[in-house]
């Protein structure tokens, strides 16, 4: 599949794997790369490639919180709009992909290089796309990009998604089972009955974290559910590309989930992978729960949430942090109830953020533990050199959160 | 930029991610820039190692060197005075923003072997040879292919020079 998306906008019949090409990009972001837009300024390119096709958010935390800051983000706002772009204004921000996807930003077929190493997250809607930072720049003012042509590698999913079990946990067993470096450079493909099962956000959280296992793309095929969601979002024409049946591949791995149990990533890496049945038993006391971020922040990842949460409060040692991926999938929890069920259960209601994955808010101090639904678990990454962070579906966190230490989320259904 | 590099080794293991290099708390406090960066790199696994540091050093790597966020971690590791990083593979992202921020990297299966911390290495790029000078020993490795964009960008200094050049032709 990556293939046919190089060469299509390389103007190629075909492209070869490892030769080096310039292919076209259909839309972009700066991203966090803010300063890329001051490049732009200060390299003196009048005109960006196409400003429609430039999408801006300020970086994904909340409000600016001191005048230095302020001032950083009404320059910015300022340039954003000298330039044309569009731009997402508090409110309408946060966590970008997912704010983007819901606004028709790419379709099937797509070319994709924009900031942030989650960027694969698109290719859950047949799009090719990789993350970049310093080349931000150099993409706004020329829309195109070189490539050195990836090998693809084809994980075959298959079996039926066990209680519990959600796509976090297909990524995360590949991951434990492959390593953090098993589809580097490559493109991964994720193919097989169980790939068509998995509803969209589910796709979408195992292509988030393609990046994890070292994707430069991490491509599903497009289908009724991927042109469902994307019904009224855009206008623009889709050209999905599908994996032909003697395509070739690096490597090809059988993911089989009929035995799967809800997985954890244990400190300090999201390779660390176990079954939560053998974590459980360590009796892992938590002090942060969070559910959000680009992997888990969506309809489906607050509705199971609200299902463990109903009717229970949260340990008092526990401080739990939910924060809806976009405006539109808060409105939606609201509109179901589920925000109900969350204050109730004593939990914080957060505007869309990536913070408490990234350490920009949440921050912990040395010795305690976070569990969290997102994605990267790096030492530090989340405050102290002391403190760790597991990694899981939004259902084990939230049964953690209201036993106060990790925990079979089964047990709590 | 200069394609002859020599400099002192030092070692890190497998899965240095950019957190590490590059940390949060660190940008939080003093912004994203690059010289005020580079006392935090490796603050949490390797404390006060940026004190030892002299320009011109180069980092040996494990496998998947600078994993993990797109942040430009190879801004404060230049910075720093690094002349060049050696791993035994190295992440799609760091890759690309340290050789857009003209700062060379190389893949070099079996470089951890191949040296002790505070070796002195000698490094050709475009030859791709990296000799020891103090154990003598010298391997060949795969080099970045001449004409190649990647090249061409590390040639022109980075990839903010490369635009301008592009912009002016």
């Amino acid at each position: 599949m990556a293939e046919k998306i190089l060469a299509r906008h390389s103007g190629r019949e075909k492209v070869n794997v490892g030769e080096y090409i310039w292919a076209k990009i259909d839309v972009t972001s700066p991203g966090n790369n803010l300063g890329a837009l001051m490049e732009l300024k200060e390299t003196g390119i009048k005109k960006a490639f196409d400003p429609e096709k430039i999408f801006v958010v300020y970086p994904n935390t909340l409000l600016p919180s001191s005048l230095e800051a302020s001032e950083q983000v009404n320059s910015l706002r300022k340039l954003v709009k000298e330039y044309g772009m569009k731009w997402f204004e508090y409110g309408r921000h946060c966590i970008f992909h997912q704010v983007f996807a819901e606004n028709g930003f790419c379709v099937p077929g797509d070319l994709v290089a924009m900031e942030d190493s989650h960027t694969t997250n698109y290719g859950a809607f047949n799009v090719a796309a990789c993350p970049i930072y310093v080349e931000c720049t150099y993409v706004m003012a020329t829309g195109k990009l070189w490539f050195k042509v990836p090998e693809s590698i084809k994980f075959w999913l298959t079996g039926k998604l066990p209680e519990l079990c959600m796509g976090k946990d297909v990524i995360l067993k590949i991951l434990g089972t492959w390593g953090s470096d098993v589809s580097m450079y490559k493109s991964a493909e994720f193919l097989g009955p169980l790939a068509s099962n998995l509803s969209i956000s589910s796709r979408w959280s195992i292509a988030t974290m393609g990046v994890e296992i070292g994707a430069k793309f991490a491509l599903f095929e497009a289908d009724q559910k991927t042109f469902n969601f994307l019904k009224g979002r855009t206008n623009r024409p889709y050209n999905p590309v599908k994996s032909d049946s003697d395509a070739e591949y690096v490597e090809e791995h059988i993911v089989d989930v009929a035995d799967l149990e809800p997985l954890v990533a244990c400190p300090h890496d999201p390779s660390n992978v176990k079954p939560i049945t053998q974590v459980e038993k360590d009796e892992v006391k938590v002090h942060q729960a969070f559910i959000g971020s680009c992997v888990n922040g969506r309809q489906e990842d607050l509705e199971i949430a609200a299902k463990i949460l109903e009717g229970n409060k949260i340990h008092p040692d526990v401080r739990m942090i939910i924060s809806p991926a976009s405006p539109e999938v808060w409105k939606d929890a609201l509109n179901a109830g589920w925000m109900d069920i969350f204050l109730d259960a004593e939990a914080i209601i957060s505007p869309p953020t990536c913070g408490p994955c990234f350490g920009f808010e949440g921050i912990l101090a040395a010795g305690e533990t976070c569990i969290s639904s997102s994605c990267r678990n790096f030492r530090g990454r989340l405050g102290s050199p002391e403190s760790k962070i597991f990694l899981a579906n939004p259902a084990t966190v939230a049964a953690c959160a209201i036993a106060g230490k990790i925990v079979d989320p089964r047990k709590y259904i | 930029m200069s394609f002859n590099i020599r400099g002192r080794a030092w070692k890190f293991g497998d899965n240095i991610s950019t957190d590490l290099i590059m940390p949060s708390f660190a940008y939080m406090k003093v912004g994203h820039n690059y010289k005020k960066l580079a006392k935090y790199v490796m603050y949490t696994n390797r404390p006060n190692w940026t004190e030892k540091v002299e320009r011109g050093d180069i980092i040996i790597g494990g496998k998947n060197f600078g994993c993990g966020s797109s942040r430009p971690a190879a801004g404060p590791l230049k910075a720093l005075g690094i002349s060049c990083i050696i791993a035994e593979s190295i992440s799609r992202i760091f890759f690309r923003n340290s050789i857009s921020l003209g700062l060379p990297v190389l893949e070099a299966p079996n470089i951890q072997r191949f040296c002790v911390e505070n070796d002195i290495l000698e490094v050709t790029l475009v030859k791709g040879t990296i000799k020891n000078l103090s154990t003598g020993k010298k391997m060949k490795i795969k080099p970045i292919p001449k004409n190649s964009p990647p090249m061409q960008i590390l040639e022109a200094g980075g990839l903010s020079a490369f635009l301008k050049e592009e912009i002016l032709q």
